[in-house]
Formats: structure tokens, sequence, C-alpha cells
């Protein structure tokens, strides 16, 4: 038990199928490892007190708000982030509603939202409006009043459909995250 | 916003948790789902000297029916619960009240026994388990410890908890048939805190008079307040009868100790006890007329 006297913890997370090892101090957020650690900017901070959304990332299959998970809880875990949602240059089909909807203005609030998004479609593939307006409420934009984000989520649940992909990327060993 | 520095221990057993609560004892701090704790440690309300992170002991995270109590493990997430068919069947009440906290994506992380480890007279929690007449089980040093709901909550951020001691499971009684519940929350906007909230739970007999009536109240006081009573005005008397239940919402109305703040002025929210009062009293009663077992 001596070993948590250390000032230092060493980690290792999966982010977007790459794993990054460092030593961090317990008091850092996930949301910090993922930006400074891996450099991984696209993961954004908007309140930083847990109410607007914009770090969600997915932490084991489930959007969690990075600014509120210390990077040590993330240990072992598998994160997927906004850089991982691209796949050889093709957009995921919730980044391609998102352009075909316009569901974004300043973009700020998008990375997040596309990761709630994510998260929602691998729940149920075909939400209704109300589902959909459900599960995005812990997200906030203050661009677009939503209509075109709901839009945007419909157009990808639609496209998953069609194409009968996975919404949570797979990544093989192999093919490491960029970052 | 960074936290204050700390030591970190994640331990793999309860009985190691609660040394090392020992060991530090006001120094550290247990965390579990961390969506009321991070906050804190970010605003820096709180600087605990040692983190005590409970997510990596084994066995705290469940949902059972078993030795007439439905079981839940303390760190169980507020999504199992609300995903959970058992839950969302027989207990409509915990449903509610759980699919109602924050927003989708807080709910992957927090956790029930944080909810109510956590009392912030706001929490949604506390005043499901006064009004279903749970029972907290807490273990420390010195072995197992079951504590009646109404003694769980003390007053803002406190419970009974010992130093020393870790919430391990919550137990409540195992829904009968003819029982029913319900929460209804008060919010300014979508995942917030209440405004003001009500939880009810009813059995009714075999003539539709109310066997066991728990009434509580959110947001409303210094902590969960229980009505107690307004349960009394109700226990014998038949289900159908409104001015009863005008009644017992006027006495949530007189228990009520809401102070005015951004959430709104005290007489609205005084208002709202026994409007949702009464609300929660007529859907726990319909759903208790045809919930069979
Ligand atoms: C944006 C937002 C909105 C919210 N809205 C609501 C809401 O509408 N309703 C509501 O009820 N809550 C709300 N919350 C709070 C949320 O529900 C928290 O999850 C909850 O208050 C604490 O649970 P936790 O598991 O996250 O605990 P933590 O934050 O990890 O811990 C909270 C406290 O409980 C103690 N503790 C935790 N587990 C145990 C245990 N097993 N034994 C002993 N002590 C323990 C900790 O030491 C700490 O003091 C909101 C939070 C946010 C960020
Ligand atoms: S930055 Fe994390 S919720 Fe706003
Ligand atoms: S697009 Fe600007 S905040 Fe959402």
């Amino acid at each position: 038990m001596g070993e948590g006297r250390k000032p230092l913890r060493r980690v290792s997370i999966t982010i977007n199928g790459k794993r990054y090892e460092a030593e961090v101090e317990p008091r850092m957020l996930l949301v910090h490892f993922i930006r400074e650690v891996a450099g991984l900017t696209g993961t954004h901070v908007g309140c930083d007190t847990t109410n607007c959304g914009a770090c969600t990332v997915l932490m084991n299959g489930r959007a969690v708000k990075s600014c509120t998970v210390f990077a040590v809880m993330a240990d072992g875990a598998e994160i997927v982030t906004v850089e991982g949602l691209e796949s050889d240059g093709k957009l995921h089909p919730v980044q391609e509603g998102f352009v075909e909807e316009h569901g974004l203005q300043c973009g700020f609030c998008t990375p997040g939202m596309l990761m709630t998004s994510v998260w929602l479609l691998s729940r149920n593939p075909d939400p209704s409006e109300e589902e959909i307006r459900r599960y995005i409420s812990g997200n906030l934009c203050r661009c677009t009043g939503y209509l075109n984000i709901v839009k945007a989520i419909r157009y990808a649940a639609r496209k998953i459909r069609e194409e009968g992909v996975s919404p949570i990327p797979r990544f093989t060993p192999e093919k490491p995250g960029r970052g | 916003m960074i936290p204050a520095p700390f030591e970190y221990y994640s331990p793999s057993s309860l009985e190691e948790a609660i040394e090392l609560l020992e060991r530090f004892g006001e120094d550290a701090k247990l965390l579990a789902g961390g969506q009321s704790l991070i906050p804190m440690m970010k605003l820096r309300i709180i600087e605990p000297k040692v983190i005590i992170d409970l997510n990596r002991v084994p066995g705290l995270s469940y949902i059972r029916e078993e030795g007439g109590f439905l079981r839940i493990g303390a760190l169980t997430r507020y999504y199992m619960v609300e995903e959970s068919e058992l839950v969302r069947r027989r207990y409509p009440l915990l449903h509610e009240a759980v699919s109602q906290i924050a927003d989708p994506v807080v709910r992957n992380m927090g956790t029930v026994g944080g909810n109510v480890c956590h009392s912030d007279p706001a929490n949604d929690l506390p005043a499901v388990m006064l009004a279903y007449g749970a029972e907290m089980v807490a273990v420390g040093p010195n072995g197992e410890r079951v504590i009646g709901a109404s003694e769980f909550f003390r007053g803002p951020y406190q419970t009974d908890l010992r130093p020393g001691e870790i919430l391990k499971e919550i137990r409540i009684p195992q829904a009968k048939p003819r029982s029913g519940g319900a929460y209804l929350k008060l919010e300014r906007r979508a995942g917030d805190f209440a405004i003001a909230a009500s939880a009810v739970q009813v059995v009714l007999d075999s003539s539709d008079r109310f066997e066991y009536v728990g009434i509580a109240l959110t947001s409303l006081g210094p902590t969960a307040i229980r009505v107690d009573a307004a349960e009394k005005v109700l226990l014998g008397r038949s289900s159908s009868n409104l001015s009863s239940i005008n009644e017992a919402a006027e006495l949530a109305y007189k228990a009520a100790e809401p102070v005015s703040d951004l959430r709104g002025p005290e007489w609205y929210k005084r208002e709202m006890a026994k409007v949702l009062t009464k609300r929660a009293l007529l859907k726990a009663v319909e759903r208790a007329r045809s919930f069979t077992g």
C-alpha cells in the first residue's frame, strides 16, 4: 500500500486503439491526459464544471464527461475521442450527418455532441426525436438551437442502419489511432 | 480548474479500503462516481489530502432481489438502475427518480451509494430511500451496521456514517403485490437539480385502503424530509378518498422548509411541495392498483 505515497502514478490508457502510458499526478483529469499527454486536442473543455458536455468521450463504450474523471480512474480503460471517428479518410456517419444537416455553427460543442451521439446510436439505432433530445440533454450548444443537431443524428441513424455498421469505431492493434 | 494535490489509493477489497480510511481519518475522502466530489475538488470547496477510490473494489455493483429486499450495491451506477428491467417493472419510484438525476452522461458515472452518502438536500435518492423505508448497510472496523433511512440522513451533506465506515449496500423492501410509487420532480431546465420534488411509495390492501405510505421531499429543506404526519393521515383510509389525499398534500406543504434561492422563492417551493405530493400520491395509487406482483 506504500505505493500510493508516490506523488506520481503510472497509468495506461488506450485512446482510439493506441496505448498511452505515462506517470501522472493523481489529480490529473482525463481530459488533460487526452489533450496534453496524448496530444489529442479535439476534445474540448467548456464549462469545466460538468455541465456542458464539450469534454464528452467514450470510456469503455459509454459517454462520460472527461473533465470529471481522474486519469487514474481510466487506467486500463478504452477511450474513444472525436479523432477516432474518422477512418481511412472517411467521415463517421455522425460526422457526415452534422455536415449535411448543418449540425454545427461555431463547432465548440461538436466533439462532445458527436461522442454522445455515437453512444446514443450504439444503444438505440433508431431513436425518436424525443429520445435524441433526452440523450443530448447533458451537452449544451449555444449556437444551433439543437434543431439541426437532432436532424444530424437522425441522418446518422439512417445511414448506420442502411450500412449495418457499428456506431462505435473498432480499432485493431495493427491500426493505431492518430496522435 | 485543477484540484489540490492528493495521495491516491485504489484498494482492491473493502477490508483494505476500511483500513485506509482508519489510517487517514479526516484527511481521506472516498471516491465513487466522482460526479459531486470531483467538481467540489476542482472548485477547491474541499481539498482532501487522501483519495480512496472505491471503483476497483469488486462486488459492490449489483441489483438483485434477495431475502425480502431489493439489494443495490453502493457502487451501482445510475444507468444500471435505469436500464434494469427488474427495477423498471417493480420499483417505479426508484426508476422514475434515477432516470431524472442529472443527465444521461452524468448517469453513466454517478452511483446510488454516492448519491445517498453525499446527502445534498437536492440529491434525489435520499427522499426515495425515506419513502421506501429503505436500510443502509455500512461496514467499518467493527463490522456491519444496518441504518434505517430515517436515521441515515442527518443534515446537509451529513449522514449517520461514522468515521471509518463505508456504505456497502442499500436495501429496499421487496415490492409486494398492490404496491406502487412515483417521483415527481420539477426542474428549471433539463439535467438540473430539483426546484422541488416529492417521492411517494404506497401499498394498498384488498379493499384499496392504504396499508403502507411513505412520503418524502427533495430540495425542500436542509435534508430530505419525511412527511410522517401525512403518512399517518392516510394509513387505513381509502385510497379513493380525494379529501384525504388533499389533506396529506397540505401536510407536505406544512412540513417543507424551503429557502429562497436561484431556483425559486420560498412560497413557490412550498406550493410545489403540495402540488407534487398530491400528483405523486395519485400516480402511486394508480400504479399500486394495477401491480399484481
Ligand atoms: C451537472 C450535474 C447535475 C446533477 N444533477 C443531479 C440531480 O438532479 N439529482 C441528484 O441527485 N444529483 C445530481 N448530481 C449529483 C450526482 O448525482 C452525483 O453523482 C452524486 O451526488 C454523487 O454520487 P457519486 O457516485 O458521483 O459520488 P462521489 O462524487 O464520488 O462522492 C460523493 C460523496 O459521497 C461519498 N461516498 C461515495 N460513495 C460512498 C460510499 N460507498 N460510502 C461512503 N461514502 C461514500 C464520497 O466520499 C463523497 O463525499 C448532479 C451532478 C452534476 C455534475
Ligand atoms: S467541460 Fe466537461 S462538462 Fe463542460
Ligand atoms: S455549435 Fe457553437 S456551441 Fe454548438
